[in-house]
C-alpha cells in the first residue's frame, strides 16, 4: 500500500508501504517529514488492523490524528483499498481543523481516484500526474 | 578539446541541434536517444559514429555536453564532406558544410530550415517532415501510395504556409528548436544566404529543387521529393509514427507515408488556416478521429474504454508519462473513458504533441467536451490562452448526459445561457466569479443537503429577495407555480419551504445558469432587497426570520421570475402605481411590543425603501427578477386590492407601517411588505385592532411577503432572535380584538413556517460559510502561487 505524505510541510502517499508520492513544502526537512511518516506507518497499520472487520465508510477512512510530536501533528486516511495517506502538518499552524484535514483528505483521495482511472497509470508508479500535483500544491499553500 | 570555431549559420545550427536532443534541458545530452539518432541520421558509417563520438570526448564524459555535441556536429560535417576525421580537422576545414542528418534529424532540419526560410515550400516540407503516427489508424485503410501521398503533399505545400512560422511561435512551450527558430528568423533568414556552408539548407533556399534522395526531407519542399520525404519517413520508422490528419490520407492511405503526408497537409493547413488557434480540430481532421474512433467504438454515443484507448493511444510511441498527461487533459468527466468529444481532443492532442507542440497544462477551450459548452474561465493563461482558442461551437454530439461531476461543465453552458437572462448578468460580473466558484464548491462538498450544486452565494439581501419571491409564489395559491416549483427539493419542509426551495433546486437543476441568473438577477433585486434588508435586519429581530438559504434562491429567482414576468408582467406595470402607493414601513402607527422595535425600524425601511422605489420601477422592466418582486407587489397589489378585507388586521398593521413610508416601488412595497409581514405576523394580533381598515389591501399579501422574507433571511442569527421575537409578539399580543383564532391560527402557522424555513436557513449558511471558507482558501492559495511565480517572472 503505498503512502501519501503531506506536510506542513509533506503529504506522502503510501502503497504497501512505500511511497508512491511524496510532497512537502517547505522542501527543507523533507527527510525529518519521511522520517516522521514511516514511524506514523505503524499508527496507521494499528489503527487499521484495530479497526477489525471491513467497516469502510468515509469516517474511518480517515484516521484522525495519529499522534501528535511537540512540532508537528500528524494525520492518517486510508482508502478502501489499503491506500494510506498521510498528512504531516506544523503544530504552528493552528488553526488546521479536524474538518479541513478531513476535506484534505477527501480532496486528495478524490484526485487519487482521477489518477487511477488514467489509463496510462500503472498502480504502484509513482503518481507524476500535473493534476495531482495542482492539486496537491493548492491544498498545501493553504495549510502552509 | 580544442578551441571550436563555428561560424554563426553553424553555431546556430548546432545550438538547435542540441537543443532538440537536450528534451530534458540538462544541458548535457545522454550518448544514447536523440544523439544516437542524429549520428545515424547522418548516414554515415556505425565506425566514423564511434570515432566521432570518441573524438569529442562523449565516451570519456559519458555523455554529450554542449561543447562535445558541437564537435561531434562538427566531426559529422567533416565526415560527411570526405575528410579525414581527425580532430584538429574541426577547425582546419574551412567552409563545411552544415552536417547533415536525415530522416528523424531531417525532419528537426526541415523545421530549421522552414523557419529559417518561413518559404512556403519550407513550411510544407515542414509540415511533410512531421513523422506519420503510428500506422494504427492508417494500417487498416486502404492502400496507400507515394502517388496519393505525393499529391497531396505537393497539394499541401501548395497552401500557403507563411504563417507557420507564427504555429511556431504560439505554442509557447514548442519544442526549442522550433522556438529558437522562430526567435530567429532574421538569423535563419541569414543562413539561406549561405549557400557554400550551407548546400544542407540548399534545398530549403530554393524550395524548388528536386534534391536528391539524400536531402530528401528537404526535398519536400517541391512536388518531386515528396516520395522521397515520404521515403525517408519510411526509413525512419521510428520517427514515422505521426497520425495523420489529412482526410484524403484517412479515407484512402494506410501507409505511414501517407498519414505522413497527411499530416503534413493537416499541419500546413492547420497552421495556416487557423494559427491563432493551433488547438482547434479542422473538420478534416475531426472526420479523421470520428473514424478512428468508430474503429474501436462503432456507436458513436459510447464510450472508449480506458483499456482500448490505451493501447491505441500507446501506438503513437509518446512516452506513457504523456500520453497519461493527455489521458487527464481529454478524459473531462473522469470516468475512465473517452466519449467522442474527449476521442478527438485526446487524439487532436496526441497528433500535436508528435508535431511537437508541447501539452497544454489545461484542455485548450477549442477541444473541451462539445457537450457542454466549457467556459475556460478558470485557465491560468496556460497554453490555450497563448493558443488564442477559438470557442469552438457545440459540434459534438452529446456523447454523455450531464451528471454530478459535469455540472462543472454545465458551467460554460451557463455561462452561455446567462445570454438568457442577459437582464441578469449584465450587471453581476460577480456571476462570472460565483460560477467558478461554485464550479471549484459543488464536487467539493459531495455531503451537502443540496442535491444540485450549491447556488452561488448570494447577499443574504438576494437570498432575501428570492425567498420573498418564493414565499410569495410558494404560498400564494393564486400564483401559478411554476415547473421549478415543483422539482423535487433536499428540503422536504412546508409547503412554502418546499416551494421555495424546488425553486432552489429546480433553478439549480438547470445548472449553474439558474445561480448566474440568480446572481445576477437578484442583485438589483438584492440591491433594493439589501437596502430594505439592512433595514430589517434591524426591524425583523422581532419577527423575520433570517431569509431562506441561497439554494433555494436560484432555483426560484429563475423560475419565478420567468414565470412571475410573464404572469405579471402585465399586471406589474399597472400594479406599479398601486403597489407605489403602498406607503412603505415604517408608519408610525403604534403597535404593542413590535411598535418600538419595528417602528423604528420601519422608518428607516421606509427610508430605505423610498429611495428603492425610484429604482425598482426601472429594475422591474429591466430584469425579471424584479418582476418578480413586482409581482410580489403587484400581487400584494392584487391581493391587497382584491382581498381588502382579507385579515384586515394583519392587513392593517401591515398598512401603517407601509404607509408610513412612502412607497415608491414595488420592490420597496415587497419587501417593505415582507418586513412588515415579519412585524406584521408578530403584531398581527397586535396591530389588528389599530386602525388597520383603510389598510386592508397589504395585510395579507404582506404577510405572505414577510413569511418568504423571512424564509429568505439566511441569518441563523436573524433567524433565532426573530422566531423568539416572533414567538414573543405573537406571544404579547393575545387580546387584540379582531378574530383572533383566524390570526392566530394563521399566526402559528406562519410561526411555524418561520421556524422551519429557520432551521433551513441555517443549514444552509452553515453550509455557505463552509463553501465560503473554501473559496478563501482557494483565493489565498491562488495568491500564494501568484507570490511565487512573480519572482521567476524576473527570470
Amino acid at each position: 500500500m503505498g503512502w501519501i505524505l503531506v506536510a506542513s510541510a509533506a503529504v506522502i502517499l503510501f502503497l504497501q508501504n512505500y511511497p508512491l508520492y511524496i510532497r512537502s513544502v517547505p522542501t527543507e526537512n523533507e527527510l525529518k517529514f519521511h522520517y516522521m511518516v514511516h514511524t506514523s506507518l505503524d499508527v496507521v497499520d494499528e489503527k487499521i488492523s484495530a479497526m477489525g472487520k471491513a467497516l469502510v465508510d468515509q469516517r474511518e477512512l480517515y484516521l484522525g490524528l495519529l499522534y501528535p510530536t511537540e512540532d508537528y501533528k500528524v494525520y492518517g486516511y486510508v482508502t478502501n483499498s489499503k491506500v494510506k495517506f498521510v498528512m504531516v502538518v506544523d503544530s504552528s499552524n493552528t488553526a488546521l481543523r479536524d474538518n479541513e484535514i478531513r476535506s484534505m483528505f477527501r480532496k486528495l483521495h478524490n484526485s487519487y481516484t482521477d489518477v487511477m482511472c488514467n489509463p496510462f497509470y500503472n498502480p504502484g508508479d509513482r503518481i507524476q500526474s500535473r493534476a495531482f500535483d495542482g492539486m496537491v500544491t493548492s491544498m498545501m499553500i493553504q495549510v502552509c | 578539446m580544442e578551441g571550436l570555431t563555428l561560424s554563426d549559420a553553424e553555431q546556430k545550427y548546432y545550438s538547435d541541434l542540441f537543443s532538440y536532443c537536450d528534451s530534458e534541458s540538462t544541458k548535457k545530452v545522454a550518448a544514447h536517444g536523440r544523439v544516437l539518432e542524429l549520428f545515424r541520421a547522418a548516414q554515415l558509417p556505425s565506425d566514423v559514429v564511434h570515432q566521432i563520438m570518441e573524438l569529442c570526448g562523449a565516451t570519456r564524459l559519458g555523455y554529450f555536453g554542449r561543447s562535445q555535441f558541437y564537435i561531434a556536429l562538427k566531426l559529422v560535417a567533416v565526415a560527411q564532406s570526405g575528410f579525414p576525421l581527425r580532430v584538429e580537422s574541426i577547425n582546419t576545414v574551412k567552409d563545411l558544410p552544415l552536417p547533415r542528418f536525415v530522416a528523424s534529424k531531417n525532419e528537426q532540419e526541415s523545421r530549421h530550415a522552414a523557419s529559417y526560410s518561413s518559404d512556403s515550400e519550407n513550411q510544407g516540407s515542414y509540415s511533410g517532415v512531421i513523422p506519420p503516427p503510428p500506422g494504427r489508424g492508417q494500417v487498416k485503410k486502404g492502400s496507400t501510395s507515394h502517388d496519393t501521398v505525393q499529391p497531396r503533399t505537393s497539394a499541401d505545400q501548395q497552401e500557403p504556409v507563411s504563417p507557420v512560422v507564427s504555429p511556431q511561435q504560439s505554442p509557447p512551450t514548442s519544442p526549442h528548436t522550433w522556438r529558437k527558430h522562430s526567435r530567429h528568423p532574421s538569423g535563419g533568414n541569414s543562413e539561406r544566404p549561405l549557400a557554400g556552408p550551407g548546400p544542407f539548407w540548399s534545398p530549403f533556399g530554393e524550395a524548388q529543387s528536386g534534391s536528391s534522395a539524400g536531402d530528401a526531407v528537404w526535398s519536400g519542399h517541391s512536388p518531386p521529393p515528396p516520395q522521397e520525404n515520404w521515403v525517408s519517413f519510411a526509413d525512419t520508422p521510428p520517427t514515422s509514427t505521426l497520425l495523420t490528419m489529412h482526410p484524403a490520407s484517412v479515407q484512402d492511405q494506410t501507409t505511414v507515408r501517407t498519414v505522413a503526408s497527411a499530416t503534413t497537409a493537416n499541419e500546413i493547413r492547420r497552421q495556416s488556416s487557423s494559427y491563432d488557434d493551433p488547438w482547434k480540430i479542422t473538420d478534416e481532421q475531426r472526420q479523421y478521429y470520428v473514424n478512428q474512433f468508430k474503429t474501436i467504438q462503432p456507436d458513436l454515443n459510447g464510450f472508449i474504454p480506458g483499456s482500448a484507448a490505451k493501447e491505441f493511444f500507446t501506438k503513437s510511441k509518446l512516452p506513457i508519462l504523456e500520453l497519461s498527461h493527455i489521458w487527464e487533459l481529454s478524459d473531462f468527466d473522469k470516468d475512465g473513458a473517452l466519449t467522442l468529444d474527449e476521442f478527438c481532443a485526446a487524439f487532436h492532442l496526441v497528433v500535436a504533441r508528435k508535431n511537437g507542440y508541447d501539452l497544454p497544462e489545461k484542455l485548450p477551450e477549442s477541444l473541451m467536451p462539445k457537450l457542454i459548452d466549457l467556459e475556460d474561465s478558470a485557465d491560468v493563461g496556460d497554453q490555450p490562452g497563448e493558443v488564442g482558442y477559438s470557442g469552438s461551437p457545440a459540434e459534438a454530439p452529446p456523447s454523455k448526459s450531464p451528471s454530478m461531476p459535469s455540472l462543472n461543465q454545465t458551467w460554460p453552458e451557463l455561462n452561455q445561457s446567462s445570454e438568457q437572462w442577459e437582464t441578469f448578468s449584465e450587471r453581476s460580473s460577480s456571476s462570472q466569479t460565483l460560477t467558478q466558484f461554485d464550479s471549484n464548491i459543488a464536487p467539493a462538498d459531495p455531503d451537502t443537503a443540496i442535491v444540485h450544486p450549491v447556488p452561488i452565494r448570494m447577499t443574504p439581501s438576494k437570498i432575501h429577495m428570492q425567498e420573498m419571491e418564493l414565499k410569495r409564489t410558494g404560498s400564494d395559491h393564486t400564483n401559478p407555480t411554476s415547473p421549478l416549483l415543483v422539482k423535487t427539493s433536499d428540503l422536504s419542509e412546508e409547503t412554502k419551504i418546499n416551494s421555495s426551495v424546488k425553486f432552489a433546486s429546480g433553478n439549480t437543476v438547470d445548472g449553474y445558469s439558474s445561480s448566474d441568473s440568480f446572481t445576477s438577477d437578484p442583485e438589483q433585486i438584492g440591491n433594493n432587497v439589501t437596502r430594505q434588508r439592512s433595514h430589517s435586519g434591524m426591524s425583523p429581530d422581532n419577527t423575520a426570520p433570517p431569509p431562506p438559504p441561497p439554494r433555494p434562491q436560484p432555483s426560484h429567482s429563475r423560475s419565478s421570475s420567468l414565470d412571475m414576468n410573464r404572469t405579471f408582467s402585465v399586471t406589474t406595470g399597472q400594479q406599479q402605481a398601486g403597489v407605489v402607493a403602498q406607503p412603505p414601513a415604517v408608519p408610525p402607527r403604534p403597535q404593542p411590543s413590535q411598535a418600538p422595535g419595528p417602528v423604528v425600524h420601519r422608518p428607516v425601511d421606509a427610508d430605505g425603501l423610498i429611495t428603492h422605489t425610484s429604482t425598482s420601477p426601472q429594475q422591474i422592466p429591466e430584469q425579471p427578477n424584479f418582476a418578480d418582486f413586482s409581482q410580489f407587489e403587484v400581487f400584494a397589489a392584487s391581493n391587497v386590492n382584491e382581498e381588502q378585507d382579507d385579515e384586515a388586521e394583519k392587513h392593517a398593521e401591515v398598512l401603517p407601517v407601509e404607509k408610513a413610508s412612502d412607497p415608491a416601488s414595488s420592490l420597496r412595497v415587497a419587501k417593505t411588505d415582507s418586513k412588515i409581514e415579519e412585524k406584521t405576523a408578530a403584531s398581527a394580533p397586535a396591530n389588528v385592532s389599530k386602525g388597520t381598515t383603510p389598510l386592508a389591501p397589504p395585510p395579507k399579501p404582506v404577510r405572505r411577503r414577510l413569511k418568504s422574507e423571512d424564509e429568505l433571511r439566511p441569518e441563523v442569527d436573524e433567524h433565532t432572535q426573530k422566531t423568539g421575537v416572533l414567538a414573543a409578539v405573537l406571544a404579547s399580543q393575545p387580546s387584540i380584538p379582531r378574530s383572533v383564532g383566524k390570526d392566530k391560527k394563521a399566526i402559528q402557522a406562519s410561526i411555524r413556517r418561520n421556524k422551519e424555513t429557520n432551521t433551513v436557513l441555517a443549514r444552509l449558511n452553515s453550509e455557505l460559510q463552509q463553501q465560503l471558507k473554501d473559496v478563501l482558501e482557494e483565493r489565498i492559495s491562488l495568491e500564494v502561487q501568484l507570490e511565487q511565480l512573480r519572482p521567476f517572472s524576473h527570470l
